[in-house]
């Protein structure tokens, strides 16, 4: 990578090398070793949390009238553990990735903080707390998403990125000053036995205002422009901390406000959360399926997951003002699991890109391949996150999907015209995700892994160090077991789930055993039993496969069709592009891509062709179609502004002395 | 589970299992055998895939040069998916022992993970065919999986459950629930989607191998001699095990039942055979007189299948039958 050497901040003389080395090592061992460790501490607290002890502190002198305070309960800590989860997988992953990219000592530093941050998030216990953490985590990932500030597309990131989470910051704090003035206090369990008392106005305000700036961090649609952005320019473990980890803080902020502590709402709070996630899982996944920057893939795989998430969230909220709590119960078990899976594969996918990044210095698909002979490792790790995001069987995302499709079909319909609508459609949704989280991974892992090599510097690929294998092998061990065994997570999700009871928590949720078993309902599934009879079946299907084998001569390599010709040079393969311009083409409304195809004649004959170019450019409709006029609203207001002020000491003073005589007019 | 200890259930689903395994060939050049005819040649004859696979299994097993793993087991992962897929559904009888493991959903799954496989190894060729037909395969695919999944979603309505051995004994109970619009709608986008997947007129040609047409040829080119007969293997029992799903969805007599006597499971294996055949004859039949369609028409047939699975599970909401 270019960045790496410009990042490094003095190139070492031949016989400082060695030390340096040395230091740069002990360095990234002690980032990384931190990460890791406030990743256990978080699993460990979180774990106690999710089982019943509940963890409160107060501490008065670190912050002037209401202090700080924490209170972990079970809900906030099923997130500390699951960001704890992440942090270990990063911070291990970080030793070697940190000494191979040459970070500076500020990133090293400033890793471990953003991990901090993100553990006090969930166990904050009142709305100053809350907002502390809260802009600790996204001033502490700003910082980290412009660690490779050098290059000019990442400080563009960085700037998307700080408006974007500011905007959203200014959404939250507007609810929750709001809410806690109604509330009557600072505290959350204030609030929450005050929250009957909260007019409808305040509670719809406060509604929408956090779904704004929570839906924002999740990367919800429309606000999900930064995601595409500073993802992909954020170094890589960061990116998985911000993907797998920092992301799900803004679905805890729609559960932990408006479920929990102003919950139940009425039914259009559920709809408008199952119509938001819905969109954001087309869009995120279509996007997903034509990009062709591995990173921005990931990214725009995260909002498709966030989505999917807040739909279940939602059909779980609206089955539940309905009274279905059963279906509720399970809806709500199908967004907790989803919520820990995306965490598991994501984490491991992002790793996995990062590994690659580090190696070849390429995000673009279109340049990478043949890397499963040259980062054999690497390449397992990445298809089996990719297995994960895809939604099938044996993939760690498949019992979610699944329980969330199995919540949506039984839903029970009497006479509601609203459900027996909006469930088909949901079922449409979610089946739409699915099968183009195929198509987009299915691209990701056969287009970047597969084949053969489409540059030189994917040519000189080579098998990333042994720290970042290990950080990416706890991230697929995850995977593997939420894939085959979710009776792991049983007990944790039946704490949490008793936790909620305005979204069903007060039902049995589906039992989660070696069967899944639904409630009320005859329904099963195994996940292990079908991996267990697939590995059979597959070893069956070898033995038929090798039916007469004796009497074959013995067996040879032989070069690939080549249509004739002497041989296929690696661009005559298929690229992302043209992998996914199919459905490009099907998609032509939504994606609007700009194509410009300039022919060339020749001067003799306007008949014969000299050279044709073809250029595409796929933009973000959404992005242009709001983002773009909003942004030239404010430049022209902003310029409007500008000639108030020019520069004369005199109109400044007369300013102020306008502005006095206002104040006391009205204070009078 | 009771059902994992209950023997003549266990015995039905491993004769499904062979019968799906030996007569798979046999639906492929039966369906052979039908066009010949109709186009007016003398035809193969029925037993002429099984007599291509003895010939493809005793040839050299040959390596593209550059291939990976992915592209050795991929026909083994679609061989053994479909393996899978023969076990769990309810073709002779209904107590497989695996009916509780997986549900539509979970065959829906496996049906995936054998096409994924497919179009990984499509792609691991490194070749412009390899790539065209994964490329062609995967769009389908993800257009196809939102119609299957409605299907189900309407199949599953007046069982109330996704595992296949309610929906056909609830069918098998209530025969009246068949001409009702919602499993007519259903049946009609089921039909579509199974002829999409299992790369049949006018989706796919299967006995095409010109470039432009490709999609399931162009993405197996690369395979020869035992591994290519395992890949068509596969493919036969796909469209065997897809034609009896239908078979016994729509018209689920002659299915045994739980814990099945012998003649139970004589009388399933004939009645599921003879569904299959008369399906394939019509199947073989109604392709003599189409062509294959331009590759994006295919997204239009596919959005009026799924319009329809989206009306027959609004159907079967409104005109549900009291239970």
């Amino acid at each position: 990578m270019t960045t790496a050497l410009d990042d490094s901040p003095t190139v070492p003389a031949p016989d400082q090398g060695l030390t340096a080395a040395r230091q740069a090592r002990g360095q990234a061992v002690l980032s990384g070793g931190v990460t890791a460790a406030l990743g256990v501490v978080g699993v460990a607290f979180g774990l106690s949390a999710v089982f019943g002890q509940s963890w409160h502190l107060r501490i008065g002198w670190l912050l002037p009238l209401v202090g700080v305070v924490f209170d972990l309960g079970p809900l906030g800590g099923f997130f500390v553990a699951a960001t704890g989860g992440v942090s270990i997988a990063v911070g291990i992953y970080a030793v070697g990735y940190a000494q191979r990219e040459h970070w500076a000592a500020f990133t090293l530093v400033m890793l471990p903080l953003f991990v901090a941050a993100m553990l006090l998030v969930p166990a904050a216990g009142s709305v100053t707390t809350f907002l502390l953490a809260w802009e600790l985590m996204a001033g502490a990932s700003l910082v980290l998403v412009l660690s490779e500030h050098r290059r000019e597309a990442v400080r563009s990131a960085g700037v998307f990125y700080a408006v974007m989470t500011q905007l959203g910051f200014v959404a939250i704090l507007l609810a929750l000053v709001v809410l806690s003035a109604a509330g009557g206090g600072d505290a959350f369990a204030t609030i929450s036995a005050h929250s009957g008392a909260v007019s409808a106005g305040t509670r719809t305000a406060v509604f929408l205002l956090t779904l704004m700036g929570f839906g924002s961090k999740a990367g919800l649609l429309p606000l999900h422009a930064w995601l595409p952005r500073a993802h992909p320019e954020a170094p890589s473990p960061v990116s998985a901390l911000m993907s797998a980890a920092m992301v799900n803080m803004g679905i805890y902020g729609l559960i932990r406000i408006d479920q929990q502590i102003l919950g139940p709402g009425p039914n259009w709070w559920g709809l408008t959360l199952m119509v938001f996630g819905a969109l954001s899982a087309v869009f995120g996944v279509l996007q997903a399926s034509v990009a062709t920057d591995l990173k921005r893939l990931l990214a725009y795989s995260t909002t498709e997951n966030m989505g999917l998430i807040t739909l279940a969230l939602g059909a779980a909220a609206l089955l539940s003002s309905y009274g279905a709590h059963q279906v509720a119960a399970m809806a709500m078990t199908a967004a907790l699991l989803l919520i820990l899976s995306h965490a598991a594969f994501k984490t491991l996918a992002f790793l996995a890109a990062g590994s690659v990044l580090a190696s070849t210095g390429l995000r673009d698909l279109d340049k990478l391949g043949g890397l499963a002979r040259r980062m054999p490792g690497t390449t397992v790790m990445f298809g089996i996150a990719a297995l994960g995001a895809s939604g099938l069987p044996l993939g760690a995302g498949f019992v979610g999907e699944w329980l969330l499709l199995q919540s949506l079909i039984h839903s029970p319909h009497n006479n509601n015209t609203l459900l027996a609508l909006m469930m088909p459609l949901s079922v449409g949704a979610v089946a739409l995700t699915t099968g183009l989280g195929i198509a987009a991974m299915v691209k990701a892992f056969g287009v970047g892994f597969l084949a053969r090599p489409r540059s030189a510097a994917a040519e000189a690929a080579a098998e990333a160090p042994v720290s970042m294998l290990a950080g990416m092998t706890l991230g697929a061990a995850a995977c593997a077991v939420f894939a085959v065994a979710p009776v792991a997570l049983s007990p944790v999700l039946r704490q949490v789930l008793a936790a909620l009871p305005t979204v069903g928590g007060n039902e049995a949720g589906p039992a989660l055993g070696g069967y899944l078993r639904l409630p009320g309902i005859p329904g099963s599934m195994s996940p292990g039993l079908i991996a267990a009879a697939l590995v059979i079946a597959v070893l069956v299907a070898l033995g038929l496969g090798r039916w007469g084998w004796r009497r074959r001569p013995v067996a040879a390599a032989a070069a690939l069709w080549a249509c004739g010709a002497d041989s296929l040079s690696s661009k005559m393969q298929y690229t992302a592009t043209s992998f996914a311009e199919p459905l490009q083409r099907v998609f032509d409304n939504v994606l609007q891509p700009e194509t410009d195809v300039e022919v060339t004649h020749f001067a003799e004959s306007q008949y014969l062709v000299e050279k044709v170019t073809y250029r595409t450019t796929l933009a973000d409709p959404v992005e242009r179609r709001l983002y773009t006029p909003v942004v030239r609203a404010v430049t022209t207001w902003a310029q409007w502004v500008r000639r108030a002020h020019p520069g004369s000491v005199h109109l400044y003073l007369a300013y102020g002395a306008l502005g006095l005589l206002v104040v006391l007019v009205i204070s009078r | 589970m009771s059902a994992a200890t209950d023997l003549p259930g266990l015995t039905a689903t491993a004769l499904q299992v062979v019968a799906v395994v030996a007569g798979a060939p046999f639906v492929v050049g039966g369906m052979r055998q039908v066009r010949a005819r109709l186009e007016g040649r003398a035809g193969g004859g029925v037993g002429q895939p099984w007599r291509d696979l003895r010939k493809q299994l005793r040839k050299q097993q040959i390596t593209p040069a550059g291939t990976t793993v992915v592209f050795g087991f991929a026909p083994a992962v679609v061989a053994g998916t479909t393996l899978l897929i023969a076990a769990i559904l309810p073709l002779i009888a209904l107590g497989s022992p695996l009916d509780s493991a997986a549900d539509l959903f979970g065959v829906v799954g496996l049906l995936f993970l054998g096409t994924v496989a497919l179009t990984l190894a499509g792609l691991d060729t490194g070749t412009a065919f390899g790539g065209m037909g994964s490329s062609r395969e995967i769009t389908i695919a993800a257009l196809v999986e939102p119609t299957i999944l409605l299907a189900v979603f309407a199949l599953s309505v007046p069982g109330h459950s996704a595992n296949l051995a309610a929906i056909v004994s609830a069918t098998a109970d209530h025969p009246g629930q068949l001409v009702s619009p919602g499993s007519l709608l259903a049946f009609v986008a089921l039909a579509i989607v199974i002829i999409a997947e299992t790369g049949r007129l006018p989706v796919d040609n299967p006995s095409t191998h010109l470039e432009l047409t490709m999609i399931h040829e162009a993405m197996i080119l690369e395979y020869a001699g035992p591994k290519l007969a395992l890949v068509e293997w596969a493919s036969g029992m796909r469209l065997t095990v897809l034609l009896g799903l239908v078979a016994n969805l729509f018209l689920p007599w002659g299915v045994a039942g739980a814990h099945p006597s012998v003649l139970a499971v004589l009388i399933g294996l004939v009645a599921i055979s003879a569904k299959v055949a008369v399906l394939a004859g019509v199947l073989a039949t109604g392709e003599v007189f189409i062509a294959k369609l331009r590759y994006f028409r295919i997204p239009e047939l596919l959005a009026g299948s799924f319009l329809l699975a989206l009306l027959a599970v609004t159907a079967s909401y409104f005109f549900a039958t009291p239970t």
